[in-house]
């Protein structure tokens, strides 16, 4: 059998288990169109096996199989909700849907947002001929299968056009339910010309998510996107971005990522405009049998551009930390400004990282430095520390929180930074106790 | 304050013994030096009281006002009283020196049972001491130790020092890289925490940090032992006349 052969097969046994090819949308529609031409985009690639290259570090098998596997529901009720000191507009989704209730109006000054099964029915609405466009750009030079299921399938997700400065951030709340359901959510934004909108996201979805954000900021646009992951032992989930931006524009996009079986968050972002900037980050923090890959692509095709990927992982307990990162900058991409660092923290002998950074660059005048390390907590430091008195538990949570600050300097929002190393001093707390698992 | 006896500690990985035998008394408010040939055991000394890793006791028993030292982790000493301003202090990137500063300061108290200081207390307390030692709001916000010259990471181990008020001050060479300048500031924070409650074991090379902190009683440390104690006069034959005579004497 060969290889292709074999994802054309993985493909069929996924879409044949009752799922449809497609999303509900008619095939009149922009919607149906725009869906129509991502299933024969995914027919056309198959789902990826173990031997495909971009899927080397991470088997893509519970990706595959057509239902999700079930996943046991978190109880951490007890908990402060991520974000909940800021205020925010909250759209809430319960198992992939979009719950009116629990949401707050969708009126707000300077943006407009809409479901994507409503939008679908206005034939000259904005988000036709651009849905499905920026995934479809995300297809080459390598292949994201899953992202052009998700495009053919989804029909949930928000549209979010903005065109002024909202007095408040978007806040997208994933709740779940249920045991064993599969979301598919897909979200485009696009921040017009000298707009700006942050976006945030928390919680687990889904037994199984996949979800794909398509994101366009205009000339001397601003978007901010901090995100939390929910960490549900057993949830998995596929995510994507992809980002096309303008001349002087800025994109900044933070994810924290705790537990979770699985976990493939993928971005793909092109500067397309001169003296754009585009930061993208990750922390996250693993104790047990679990696996967190990121996988990250940026293009320079701008001259004067600046891009920095940040990724840093604490792993203990078999937890398994993967990045890909590459920066390709293209032929007159002069004066680029690339840089690209992943590091792990492992706490322990079980556990792995995983990382394959590149650099492909065809112009003659740019700066691009990456690094990738791996090591254990530094034992100077922790007896400097304990030698000031400080227990041993929490001078490795001091020190622990020190190894992901780089990767949280890259949110703006102070209030929102402090939400997210709250979260993770509360997380380190814990497990300074409990050996495996919250 | 501080009874050292009989202390015998070799390199926990490797054969290698270096501690012989070590005996010392410091009452307490008394400045002590100890001076010695490099390789005689006095860094150490300070790591081993302080709880550093890779040295094993054999023998021997150091006491902190009665409580054995050597059974207890570092950070229990370090609430006992115990500080340990270090000859090489460490960078920690990513830990901001306030922070650092105000955990350990905190953790202390809360391992005594004392309550911890307030944000607004700790500032201005931190602020006052800081002021002496000349240490600027800037270097108070950076990391701990980081890009700071060998005199400010000296300073700051001072600033520390005062913030903690521990009974028992080991400073490991603090003269080391000082420019004289440097070494007066130094020299006047320590001075400043003199009192009948705290006493100090300062460890240098050199009678010139002698000047400025005057010990009560110096030794010279060779081989693992104490092998001669006086006064700070002692710390004069050496800078005059190096250890060679001074160590024949004993051996004789």
């Amino acid at each position: 059998m060969t290889i292709q052969q074999a994802k054309a097969d993985a493909l069929a046994a996924r879409l044949g288990a009752g799922a449809e090819g497609q999303g509900g949308s008619t095939q009149q529609s922009w919607l149906g169109a725009a869906q129509a031409a991502a299933l024969a985009r995914v027919q056309g690639m198959g789902l990826p096996g173990k031997r495909d290259e971009y899927w080397r570090y991470t088997d893509p098998s519970t990706l595959n199989v057509p239902k999700a596997l079930s996943a046991a529901l978190f109880d951490n009720r007890g908990e402060p909700r991520p974000f909940s000191a800021v205020d925010r507009l909250k759209l809430v989704f319960v198992d992939g849907v979009f719950d009116p209730a629990q949401s707050d109006s969708l009126a707000l000054e300077g943006i407009e947002i809409e479901r994507l099964s409503q939008a679908a029915a206005n034939p000259s609405h904005w988000a036709a001929g651009l849905y499905g466009t920026l995934e479809a750009r995300g297809q080459t030079p390598v292949e994201r299968p899953f992202a052009a299921l998700n495009t053919a399938q989804a029909d949930e997700g928000v549209l979010i056009r903005v065109t002024g400065k909202p007095s408040r951030p978007v806040s997208l709340i994933y709740l779940r339910k249920s045991v064993d359901c599969d979301a598919i959510l897909h979200h485009l934004i696009k921040v017009e010309s000298g707009a700006e909108l942050t976006l945030l996201e928390n919680g687990p979805a889904a037994a199984r998510l996949s979800k794909v954000m398509e994101v366009e900021v205009a000339d001397k646009g601003r978007f901010h996107h901090v995100r939390t992951q929910g960490r549900d032992h057993d949830r998995r989930a596929i995510s994507h971005i992809f980002a096309r931006i303008g001349a002087g524009a800025l994109f900044k996009s933070f994810t924290l990522t705790a537990n979770g079986r699985l976990t493939r968050t993928e971005a793909f972002i092109e500067l397309l405009g001169a003296d754009s900037v585009a930061h993208i980050a990750g922390a996250s923090v693993g104790d047990g049998d679990f696996h967190h890959d990121d996988t990250v692509f940026v293009t320079h095709a701008a001259e004067r551009c600046e891009s920095r990927q940040v990724y840093k992982k604490v792993l203990k307990n078999g937890a398994v930390g993967v990045f890909q990162g590459k920066i390709l900058v293209k032929q007159g991409a002069q004066k680029t400004d690339g840089y690209q660092i992943s590091q792990s923290l492992l706490l322990d002998d079980d556990s792995q990282f995983l990382a394959k950074p590149e650099l492909e660059i065809y112009a003659d005048d740019v700066k691009c430095s990456h690094g990738s390390t791996s090591g254990a907590i530094d034992d100077t430091a922790l007896y400097y520390l304990r030698s000031r008195g400080v227990p041993l538990k929490q001078a490795q949570s001091l020190l622990v929180l020190a190894f992901l600050a780089e990767a949280i300097a890259e949110i703006d929002d102070e209030a929102i930074a402090e939400d997210i190393r709250g979260r993770l001093e509360a997380w380190l707390h814990r497990h300074e106790h409990a050996g495996n698992g919250q | 304050m501080l009874e050292i006896k009989n202390l015998h500690v070799k390199l926990a990985d490797e054969d290698k013994v270096i501690l012989r035998g070590l005996d010392l008394s410091i009452g307490a408010g008394e400045v002590h030096a100890i001076m010695g040939p490099n390789g005689s055991g006095k860094s150490t000394l300070s790591y081993v009281l302080s709880g550093r890793e890779g040295y094993e006791v054999t023998d021997g028993s150091a006491k902190l006002l009665g409580e054995e030292l050597l059974e207890m982790e570092p950070e229990a000493r370090a609430a006992a009283g115990l500080f340990l301003a270090f000859q090489y202090p460490v960078e920690i990137p990513g830990v901001g020196n306030m922070t650092f500063l105000r955990t350990a300061l905190n953790a202390q108290r809360k391992a005594r049972g004392e309550e911890e200081v307030s944000a607004g207390d700790f500032l201005k307390l931190v602020r006052e001491k800081a002021k002496t030692l000349k240490i600027d709001a800037e270097m108070l916000k950076r990391p701990v130790n980081v890009g700071f010259s060998g005199g400010e990471k000296k300073r700051n181990e001072i600033l520390q020092m005062a913030m903690l008020e521990p009974k028992m001050c080991i400073l490991d060479e603090t003269d080391s890289g000082l420019d004289v300048d440097a070494m007066k500031l130094v020299s006047d924070g320590v001075n400043a925490l003199r009192d009948a409650g705290r006493s100090f074991l300062v460890i240098t090379h050199y009678q010139r940090l002698l000047d400025h902190i005057k010990p009560d009683v110096v030794h010279i440390m060779a081989a693992g032992r104490i092998v001669k104690t006086g006064g700070p006069e002692l710390a004069l034959e050496v800078e005059n006349n190096g250890y060679a005579d001074l160590l024949a004497e004993v051996q004789a």
